[in-house]
């Protein structure tokens, strides 16, 4: 299950996860591994159960059987300490979901000054660095929704860059942006794969997913059909689902 | 299938539902209203002294105008008003402050809490405001002992509960209108960064709501204020007993008409301008969304 190139200790590690909704089963049976610094693309037709897996990982969707862990910490636990794990886990949605009220910059700050109680003066310099680093330095003091789409969704990154997680995760990130925004996010995204942040995208992006990923799962109908490295899922699907659904997208 | 073509060329003889299209809302300035109101006020005035003046020509010889004893009289019916505005202030605080808190227990995650606050909330809402009243006057005691300390608790203060009571139950509605407005995504990426349910309620759902709330909170204040003069009814001096006591002392069937349209036009002139900036509030929200 190892990528390409041998990376760091399990960061994610997602065996036997089960999930229904009400009689209607979403996820059956998946596991998966991502190393630290290791970049995973979940893809597969719509209703396959991809954003409901990677919604267990943060425990924002209860999972019905199986074991999550994330930095060695069990999610599918009675006890979980569900705002420990959020600390650790960052996440972005597809509708980018700020907070209208706030500037770009207070929307980047809020959490870590409230949530992790750092330092203001601090948190303002590394949301700054954070927000330059997106390139939106000009945006500073711009409400959401004065902002574009794609600028909204790198201040939503900036945002969950801002807790210092150990893992990122992208929920089809880019489906509500036109064809222009949707590079000047995705650019963001391979960005901080290539720095080393661990990430799980949730994409429709084929192209993208062929060349940032380490490693790519292809989910249908709540199974993981068929996993691998890019070159060997794209290149030379073994499973006839997978070609199928490569013939259709690509 | 065969129908697909005709609908698009708007030539089927089946009943079509058309999208319903809202007149486009203009957005106004708040400067318009007021003056708006000014115009109506003004009308208001002129009706006043149409029914002013024929009470002066039917004023029996060699007694008093209508117009001295009208102005004998206003100063103190305008003080009456004035003690309904105070009412209404603190009946508004009181049932805000309580509203708030009973509104946000309506979405709490513990059962228990949701459910009493939703049945208080329905229980006060549909009740008539002026039983509610009668409750508080009467069943509440009329001084508090605690430790050995006499507190006294008076007929108005009985009164401002009263009127909170109904007050605080539409409020929580509010609240809770307002906060189930917000979308669910804020939840979801205020959960995700790890903030507390009570720091999501407080710094990211209600500011948002806020501004949702207030026309609403606004309208439910000029109900509240035109309903205080229900406390003269339960034998607190209000606006409406003064002018009531006024016509009783005059004993001038003419003056009947002017003297109350007198207190009338206070409440007028109060109440429409809140109506109207709420109007225009509605409007300035909704277009930005």
């Amino acid at each position: 299950m190892a990528g390409r190139h041998q990376l760091g200790e399990p960061v994610v590690v997602i065996e036997g996860v089960e999930k229904s909704f009400g009689a209607f089963p979403v996820l059956k049976d998946v596991g998966l591994t991502v190393r630290r610094g290791e970049t995973v693309c979940i893809i597969g037709p719509s209703g396959s159960g991809k954003s409901t897996l990677l919604r267990c990982i943060n425990a924002l969707v209860p999972v019905s059987k199986g074991s999550i862990t994330v930095a060695g910490r069990q999610v599918v636990d009675q006890k979980l300490d569900k705002l420990a794990l959020r600390r650790d886990v960052g996440i972005v949605f597809q509708q980018y979901n700020l907070f209208p009220h706030k500037t770009a910059l207070e929307n980047v700050m809020m959490a870590p000054v409230h949530v992790l109680k750092q330092d203001r003066a601090e948190v303002e310099e590394r949301a700054r660095a954070l927000l330059a680093k997106v390139g939106l330095a000009a945006k500073l003091a711009a409400y959401p929704g004065e902002l574009s789409g794609g600028q909204q969704q790198r201040v939503a990154i900036a945002r969950s860059l801002a807790m210092n997680p150990k893992v990122m995760l992208f929920d089809e990130v880019t489906a509500a942006l036109d064809p222009e925004t949707k590079k000047e996010v995705l650019v963001a995204i391979q960005d901080l794969a290539a720095e080393g942040m661990t990430c799980i995208l949730v994409t429709h992006e084929m192209g993208f997913a062929r060349e940032v990923a380490d490693h790519v799962y292809f989910t249908d109908g709540g199974l993981i059909v068929e996993h691998g490295t890019p070159a060997a899922l794209f290149g030379a699907p073994r499973e006839e689902r997978t070609r199928a659904f490569l013939d259709k997208v690509l | 299938m065969s129908g697909y073509p005709a609908m698009r060329a708007g030539a089927t003889d089946l009943a079509v539902l058309k999208p319903f299209r809202a007149p486009p809302i203009a957005p106004t300035g708040l400067a318009a209203p007021a003056m708006l109101s000014t115009g109506m006020l003004a009308t208001l005035a002129v009706v006043f002294c149409a029914s002013l003046a024929l009470a002066q020509n039917a004023a029996p010889a060699g007694r008093d105008g209508a117009v001295t004893i009208l102005l004998r009289w206003a100063p103190l019916i305008f003080q009456g008003f004035l003690f309904n505005i105070l009412i209404s202030f603190l009946s508004m605080a009181l049932g805000t402050i309580v509203g708030v808190l009973v509104g946000i227990a309506q979405v709490s995650l513990v059962a228990p809490l949701r459910r009493t606050a939703w049945g208080l909330t329905q229980f006060f809402r549909n009740a008539p405001w002026l039983v509610l009243l009668f409750y508080a006057m009467f069943l509440l005691p009329f001084e508090f002992r605690v430790f050995g300390l006499t507190i006294a608790f008076p007929a108005w203060v009985k009164a401002i509960i009263g009127l909170a009571l109904p007050v605080a139950a539409n409020v929580s509605e509010i609240v809770r209108g307002g906060i189930r407005s917000i979308p669910s995504g804020q939840w979801e990426s205020a959960e995700s960064l790890a903030f507390t349910r009570r720091q999501t309620m407080w710094m990211i759902i209600l500011p948002q709501a806020f501004k949702r709330m207030l026309p609403p909170w606004m309208n439910l204040y000029a109900i509240l204020t035109m309903a205080t003069t229900l406390i003269s009814v339960v034998g607190i001096q209000d606006g409406l007993t003064i002018t009531r006591a006024a016509l009783v002392a005059e004993s001038r069937p003419e003056l009947m008409i002017p003297m109350y349209l007198l207190l009338l036009l206070m409440f007028f002139a109060y109440c429409y301008p809140i109506a109207r900036v709420t109007i225009a509030l509605e409007r300035r929200f909704n277009v930005k969304v």
